[in-house]
């Protein structure tokens, strides 16, 4: 577990351009970490290259914050 | 009639990150050119340009100082280039703290010639490669031309007119004589104007030397290579950055205690109707639009004392262009001092225009003109022209007369004049 949200963590920070402090667990993309759905788009790809899984738009629109991201990459990744 | 001056100025070139450091450069006869760094130019003809230099270089550009690390990754860099340049111009005017009043009445003009090449290359390589799932959501937006406006105007709230010209490498010249309309029409009180460009890239490189546009035969001698109005010229060499000048009516800059660099007093526009890379062989379009500057302007040549032209290092441009300044000033050829900065920075395309304007504004205010470098062996139609080889040169500058040509045959001239008292 803490290898993969490492790296998600590790992710969004580049992505988002945001402090690592600020990415916790409980953080919501949009409402605490200033991502749009543009973002949101691109870390799903950068999620999805990085892990080597697949994830659908509706999967993706259930993916609000880091947790719902780690949880969905662990239970889906080859 | 309302009048247009310049209160703000801000540079990103392959001689500073900024101004001064700039305009330094330039004036101590420094050369921004090198081997291409970017990328690998085996197989290429041209292995040279005017690269920015990375941030922890003596004139290097540091993208940190004032763009968001988010806006850089998504973005092409002739954007970053264009909002650092606008915030420089913008910190310079002392209008980092605008009234909402103030920012309805205030917008951008900043344009590129060409727009996110680099990036257009590398995510066609993406989709060729991985498929379209795997291309980036900010393609679109992080590429195209009118985007350096758009960040600029989202970033300081600016609300007026947002526009963004594309002239090829008339661009930074159409941008300020556009905006300066604007605001002598009453569309803004300010307006951000200018334009960037950076396309360095395998692409960009390639293409242009297809087009036996740049030069090929210094890419041992780097700095050599740029050398307008010189017998040995074969093309120019490519640059990139930004120039963007902060435009205000006259009584408005007066008004907030405002410092003037200068007014814009002249703007003249043409089209060869002829071809699409060559400029016309009388140089038509050229004389109709330094006449037609000169005539808004209210001044004969004789009132212009410095011309930064557009003098490329091409073999058929930079004497066209001295023909029809010759036809136009006449008599009044013997005291203008005319020099291609492009020798020292190459050619930024649509970022040039601005650029040199700017470079005009500063000889203005400190009444020296830059040189035209390694003029070693001056082509024979150029005898008789004070071309200001090799060193800068202390003199009066009243005004000063810019000069921009683009494929496609279009043509910009701009006269900007010093303000009295």
């Amino acid at each position: 577990m803490s290898d993969t949200a490492d790296r998600v963590k590790k992710i969004v920070v580049e992505h988002l351009g945001v402090d690592a402090e600020k990415v916790t667990e409980d953080a919501r993309f949009i409402d605490d970490l200033g991502a749009d759905s543009l973002d949101i788009v691109e870390l799903v790809m950068a999620f999805e290259e990085e892990f080597g899984v697949e994830i659908p738009d509706d999967a993706a629109e259930d993916i609000a914050t880091v947790k719902d991201a780690i949880t969905y990459i662990e239970k889906n990744k080859g | 009639m309302r009048r247009v001056v310049v209160t703000g100025l801000g540079l990103v070139t392959p001689l500073g990150g900024d101004v001064e450091t700039s305009w330094k450069n330039i004036l101590a006869g420094k050369s921004g050119a090198g081997k291409i760094t970017r990328f690998d130019t085996e197989g290429h003809k041209c292995h040279i340009a005017c690269e920015v230099k990375p941030a922890d270089h003596d004139y290097g550009f540091d993208p940190d100082k004032r763009v968001d690390s988010k806006v850089q990754r998504q973005v092409d860099p002739f954007i970053v280039y264009g909002i650092d340049a606008a915030g420089q111009a913008i910190e310079d005017a002392g209008l980092t703290d605008m009234s909402e009043e103030m920012k309805v009445r205030a917008g951008c003009s900043i344009g590129s010639g060409i727009g996110g090449l680099p990036g257009i290359e590398k995510e066609s390589l993406v989709l060729a490669n991985k498929g379209p799932g795997r291309v980036s959501p900010h393609f679109v937006h992080g590429r195209l031309i009118n985007l350096i406006s758009g960040q600029v105007s989202i970033k300081y709230g600016l609300k007026g007119p947002n526009h963004a010209v594309v002239t090829a490498c008339s661009t930074g010249a159409h941008s300020i004589g556009d905006a300066a309309r604007m605001i002598r029409d009453d569309d803004a009180d300010i307006m951000l104007a200018g334009g960037a460009e950076a396309t360095i890239c395998p692409i960009g490189i390639a293409g242009f030397a297809q087009a036996r546009a740049l030069s090929t035969n210094f890419n041992d001698q780097p700095e050599k290579a740029s050398r307008p109005y010189d017998k040995d010229r074969d093309g120019f060499v490519m640059g990139e950055g930004a120039g963007v000048v902060v435009l205000e009516e006259y009584e408005h800059a007066k008004k907030r205690g405002a410092k003037i660099y200068a007014e814009v007093v002249g703007y003249g526009l043409s089209g060869d109707a002829y071809h699409v890379t060559a400029p016309h062989p009388d140089g038509d379009g050229a004389y109709r639009s330094m006449e037609m500057a000169l005539k808004k302007a209210g001044m004969t040549p004789a009132d212009v004392d410095y011309i930064n032209a557009h003098g490329t290092s091409t073999p058929l441009g930079d004497e066209l262009e001295l023909g029809a300044v010759r036809k136009l000033f006449g008599d009044a050829i013997d005291h203008v001092s005319m020099s291609s900065t492009k020798s020292a920075i190459g050619h930024l395309l649509g970022g040039a225009g601005a650029v040199e304007s700017i470079f005009c504004i500063l000889s203005i205010r400190d009444q020296v003109v830059p040189p035209t470098l390694n003029l070693d062996n001056p082509s024979e139609g150029v005898a008789g022209v004070d071309l200001v080889p090799h060193e800068a040169k202390q003199r009066e500058v009243r005004a000063a007369l810019n000069n921009s040509f683009g494929f496609g045959g279009t043509n910009a001239s701009l006269v900007m004049k010093r303000v009295e008292g």
